[in-house]
Formats: structure tokens, C-alpha cells, sequence
């Protein structure tokens, strides 16, 4: 009886593998009869191409309808590639496939290079053909080709805002330069860094130690150098007219040409040519940190009465203006980095906060001219409050859930 | 003539930068690139009046032994030292001596520097939230609540959120915003009188 059990198990033994064998070869042979041929999702249709608005006439775009199988029908698409080809009739391998979007989208810019040597060169006023596949996880349905041009763009139409906001400042400025012109008398708030000017260098003359000057880390071509530039202009023939000595270390060496100018320029115009230092003036280095390190060490040496910290400044700020606190230093700072003014605020006696550093040559000079500007730019932040309030008033009237939305809080 | 020529360059390159903002073709585009690299380019030539400023500077210092003019010793032996290790005949960029001196000094006296602002800003901060008057009482709420919300404050969590949230998207932000306004208007007043010629201190003694 055993025998025979143990028989039956060795003949089922030897007789599995074939089973076995036997239904995977089955299932092989069944397997391309059992799957159907993918059915591809229906095409997109209108398929535009069109030149991109507002480019140097290298990139098209390109716009369809989205497939009937998007998010409708089977909704089985997944999302959309676009091709390009300089043929319509182009075989499939010369059909380039230029980018790919999700399910939903309906426009792709086909942004190309204007350099020819590069695989993106889109040339211009020449016929492109597009197309676009709706693509779904194992097959695409091709629309129609069209076709189109590229062409450059004279005008930004996204910057007619911009260029009309230019236009009513110009005219604001011309128009209160005429005034201060005709000798009539504008009114500015006083500002209290730019008062303290004049009492810090009276401070460092009283004290004999010098005055420092940074114009921080911009180049010659940023504006708030710029303003920092006509301000050491006014610094410089004040302490030439107390002879009182400055120090201007310089990040940038066309700041430096510059500065050395200016300052030379304050030394003339108070009649002590003279007296006018060249290593004063200084080049330190191009390098963030070890600037900051060169004029810490200069304020821990000499000691300087004034700090004044005028123009574009970054991490450096609060090591500069700490270091200078510690050194015992009246402060004087002003940026338009807004990021870098509440460091200034912290650690210098005053501070000139954004706008109030371009005005800060104006309230010195006092010329007409110059306060005519100064004007206009007031006026134009009005015109801009205006602007505000209006577009608040009009959004409000013109929805319900719009004061809601006003002061409703992201969590 | 020394006066007007810099002027009249200075107002044809304002105009058409300005012009240049509103027409994006491809002539523009170049046009405005070609001034950039100029830009570019006299920028390696003042290079070249900065070193001189810092070798004059530094020698001057030791000549006439002013305090701490041991430190332009070494500003001049790196400088020098750089220049040399630079140079393709002692190994170029890539020498051993060049690395070494960037990547073991340079950057890790960077570093440094950068790290100093945790201590400095620190001591700002205990100089700022003195309560000394309502606004510093103000200013020292507001961080508190700010820097309360990146601490676990179990069941008081979301409420410091929404709080902070607040404080930064709406008195923050609006103040941020018109500092903003008031920058570009004074950007643009500022580009405005150095196009037209009205700002000229830039420009020197005549």
C-alpha cells in the first residue's frame, strides 16, 4: 500500500513540470490573440500655429482643441506632445518633438534659439508645420498638420501700462521743473538722515577722526549708486571745508574711478583742491567677505567719527553696520534693498529707507531743478494710491465675496 | 566740449535703453547685448586702475608704518602670489598651489565672515527688541509671535500660524509693497535726471 502511495507521488513528481510547462506555453501562445490593438484617444483638432507676440521673432504658438478623450469621453488621455517638421509631408523620423504637455492644456510656445548653429533655431518668416498628439498610456491619436511663422515684434504689448505710467511721470516732472523754475516754492519733509549729515561731519571734525563712506557692493550702473555718488559729492566738499579727512574703500574699480572723481570734484568746489588725498579713495576687492572684512578692520583701526553706508548692500549690511556700532561710530545708512533695511534700522542712528536715498541729493542741493523732480515723484506715488483705491472700489463693487477675499488669511 | 560730449553719450545711451525696454526684436536684442558686453569690457580695464589703487594704497601704508600695515604685507603677497600661481608656466587655474591657496584660505576665511552674521545678528536683535516705547513693543510682539511659529507650541500652533501668516501677508507685505512704489519711482526719477543731463555728479570736475 505504501508502495503503491509512493509510486503515485513519483509519477505526479516527473508529471508536474510538464503540466506546468504545458500552461505557461498555452498562456504564451494565447497571449496575442487575448490582447485587443490599443485604440488610440481621438486627435486634438484646430491645431493653429501662430507667431509668439512680444519675441524677437524666434518661438511659435502653437494652440488645438483638446481631444474629445481628454477629460470628457474616455477620458483616457494623459497629456499632449507637439512636433515640428520643415514639411508637411515629412516622414515620421523628421518629425521633432518640440515639448509636451499635461491633459487639459490647449497652447505650448515652442521657444527656439535665434543662434542657426543651434538644434533650437527657430528661423523667422519661414513655414514650420506642426502637430499634436494626444497620448494616452499605450498609444497617440495625431491631429491634423498646420502650419506658421515666426516674425519679430516691433512693440511689447504686455508694457503699454508701463509706458504710459513712464509718459505722466515725464510730464509731472517736466511740469514741476517748470514751476521751480518760475521761483515758486515747493515744499519736502525734512528727512532726518540727511539733516545729520551735516551734524555728523561737524561731530567728526570736533573728535579729528575721519569720516568713513561706503557705497556698498553695486556697480557704477545702478541707480542707488548713482544716488550715492551726487550725496559724496555734497559729503566731500563739506568735510574739504572742515578738513576733515574720508575714507572711501571701493568694492567696484569703476565705482572707484568714479568716486575718486566725485570726491576730487568736493575738494574743488571748496577751493582746497589741494588738500584732496588720492589714498583716500581706495580699491579693496571684488570679493563680498573680505570687503566686509577690509572695512571692519578700517573702523576698528581708525576709528572713524561717521559711518555713512549709502547705495545697494546685501549679507554685508548688518557686518558692517554692528561692527561700526561697536566701534562707537555715528551711522548714517540708506538702500533700496528692502531686504537689508531692517538691518540698517537695527544697528545704525538713522536710516534712509528706499525712495528717501534718491532724494537724499535733492534735500542736500536744494537746486529748483532737482526738487522739481523730487515733486513729481510724490505726485506719481499719489497717482499710484489713486490707482489702488480706485481698483479696490471697482473690485468691490463688482463682487460679493470680494471683501471676503480682502481679508481672508492663508493658513 | 569735455562736459557735453559725456552728456550727449550718456543722454543717446539713456534714450535708447528706454526705447530698447519696448521693442523686443531681434535688432534690439543685440544691440542691447553688444552695450552690456561693452559694459563688460571696460570693466576689465578699471580691473586693471583697482589693482593699482590697492598696490599704491598698501605700499603707501608700509612706507609711512601706519597701524596694522603688516596686513598689507599679506594683502600684497596674495595679490602677487595669486598672479603667479595663475600664470600657465607655474600651472595655470588648475595648479596645485592656486587651488590650494582658494579652496583651504580663501573660501573657508569667506565662511567666516558669512558665519559672523549669526552672533551680529543675535546682538542687533537685543538692541531692537528693547521695549523702550509702543512701537519697539510692537516690533518685539511681532517677532515673538514670528518666531514662534517655527517652535512646536502643541495646541497653540495653529493659531501662531495664522497670526504670523497675517502679520506677514498683510501689514508686512503692504509696507514692503510701498516701499517698492517709492524705489521705482525713485529709480526712475534718478534715470531720468542723469538721461536728461540734470544729475551730473557722476561726471567729475569739468
Amino acid at each position: 500500500m505504501v508502495r503503491t502511495i509512493y509510486l503515485i507521488a513519483a509519477i505526479a513528481m516527473l508529471l508536474l513540470p510538464a503540466i506546468v510547462l504545458a500552461q505557461s506555453d498555452t498562456a504564451i501562445v494565447q497571449t496575442p490573440a487575448a490582447i485587443a490593438a490599443p485604440d488610440p484617444p481621438a486627435p486634438p483638432t484646430n491645431v493653429v500655429v501662430a507667431d509668439n507676440p512680444n519675441d524677437n521673432g524666434h518661438s511659435l504658438r502653437v494652440q488645438w482643441t483638446p481631444s474629445a478623450d481628454d477629460s470628457t469621453g474616455r477620458a483616457i488621455v494623459m497629456g499632449y506632445r507637439i512636433y515640428r517638421a520643415t514639411s508637411p509631408d515629412a516622414p515620421d523620423s523628421l518629425w521633432v518633438e518640440r515639448g509636451s504637455v499635461a491633459r487639459g492644456t490647449h497652447a505650448y510656445v515652442d521657444r527656439g534659439s535665434r543662434d542657426p548653429a543651434s538644434a533650437a533655431f527657430i528661423p523667422k518668416a519661414t513655414d514650420l508645420y506642426y502637430r499634436v498628439d494626444a497620448v494616452s498610456a499605450d498609444a497617440a491619436g495625431r491631429s491634423a498638420v498646420a502650419v506658421g511663422q515666426a516674425h519679430d515684434n516691433w512693440f511689447n504689448t504686455k508694457r503699454v501700462i508701463v509706458l504710459i505710467f513712464v509718459i505722466i511721470f515725464v510730464l509731472l516732472t517736466i511740469a514741476f521743473i517748470n514751476a521751480a523754475k518760475s521761483g515758486r516754492t515747493l515744499y519736502v519733509r525734512p528727512l532726518a538722515g540727511i539733516d545729520a549729515v551735516d551734524e555728523a561731519i561737524g561731530r567728526a571734525t570736533e573728535m579729528g577722526r575721519p569720516i568713513l563712506y561706503v557705497l556698498g557692493l553695486g556697480t557704477a550702473s545702478d541707480i542707488a549708486t548713482i544716488a550715492s555718488f551726487s550725496v559724496l559729492g555734497r559729503v566731500a566738499k563739506k568735510v574739504a571745508e572742515y578738513q576733515t579727512p574720508i575714507l572711501v574703500p571701493c568694492y567696484d574699480p569703476i565705482v572707484l574711478t568714479v568716486a575718486e572723481e566725485t570726491v576730487k570734484t568736493g575738494y574743488s568746489d571748496a577751493g582746497r583742491p589741494d588738500d584732496f588725498k588720492p589714498d583716500s579713495v581706495y580699491f579693496v576687492t571684488q570679493s563680498q567677505f573680505a570687503y566686509v572684512a577690509a572695512v571692519n578692520g578700517t573702523m576698528l583701526r581708525e576709528r572713524p567719527a561717521t559711518n555713512v553706508y549709502l547705495g545697494k548692500f546685501y549679507a554685508e549690511s548688518l557686518l558692517l553696520a554692528e561692527t561700526g556700532a561697536v566701534a562707537g561710530s555715528i551711522q548714517i545708512a540708506g538702500t533700496d534693498e528692502i531686504a537689508q533695511l531692517p538691518f540698517f534700522v537695527v544697528a545704525c542712528d538713522y536710516t534712509l529707507i528706499g525712495e528717501e536715498l534718491y532724494a537724499a541729493s535733492v534735500y542736500l542741493n536744494r537746486e529748483p531743478i532737482l526738487m522739481g523732480t523730487l515733486k513729481a515723484q510724490d505726485w506719481a506715488k499719489g497717482v499710484v494710491i489713486l490707482t489702488i483705491l480706485i481698483g479696490l472700489a471697482i473690485r468691490a463693487a463688482s463682487s460679493k465675496e470680494f471683501m471676503a477675499i480682502l481679508f481672508q488669511v492663508e493658513s | 566740449m569735455k562736459r557735453q560730449l559725456p552728456l550727449l553719450v550718456v543722454f543717446l545711451a539713456g534714450v535708447f535703453m528706454v526705447i530698447q525696454y519696448f521693442v523686443p526684436a531681434e535688432f534690439s536684442e543685440k544691440a542691447y547685448e553688444f552695450l552690456i558686453d561693452w559694459t563688460i569690457i571696460i570693466g576689465i580695464f578699471a580691473l586693471a586702475l583697482g589693482i593699482w589703487s590697492l598696490i599704491r594704497v598698501s605700499y603707501h601704508k608700509i612706507k609711512t608704518k601706519q597701524e596694522g600695515y603688516f596686513y598689507s604685507y599679506v594683502a600684497l603677497a596674495g595679490l602677487f602670489g595669486m598672479i603667479l600661481f595663475g600664470f600657465t608656466f607655474m600651472g595655470g587655474l588648475e595648479s596645485y598651489m592656486f587651488t590650494h591657496f582658494f579652496d583651504h584660505i580663501m573660501i573657508p576665511i569667506q565662511s567666516t565672515m558669512f558665519s559672523l552674521l549669526a552672533f551680529f545678528i543675535a546682538s542687533a536683535a537685543y538692541r531692537a527688541f528693547r521695549a523702550r516705547s509702543v512701537l519697539s513693543s510692537v516690533l518685539l510682539i511681532a517677532a515673538f509671535i514670528l518666531m514662534a511659529r517655527v517652535i512646536p507650541m502643541g495646541p497653540l500652533s495653529d493659531a501662531v500660524t495664522v497670526v504670523s501668516n497675517w502679520i506677514l501677508l498683510v501689514p508686512n507685505l503692504a509696507a514692503k509693497r510701498a516701499i517698492w512704489i517709492g524705489v521705482g519711482l525713485g529709480i526712475v526719477a534718478t534715470a531720468l535726471k542723469v538721461v536728461l543731463g540734470i544729475e551730473r555728479s557722476y561726471l567729475g570736475r569739468d
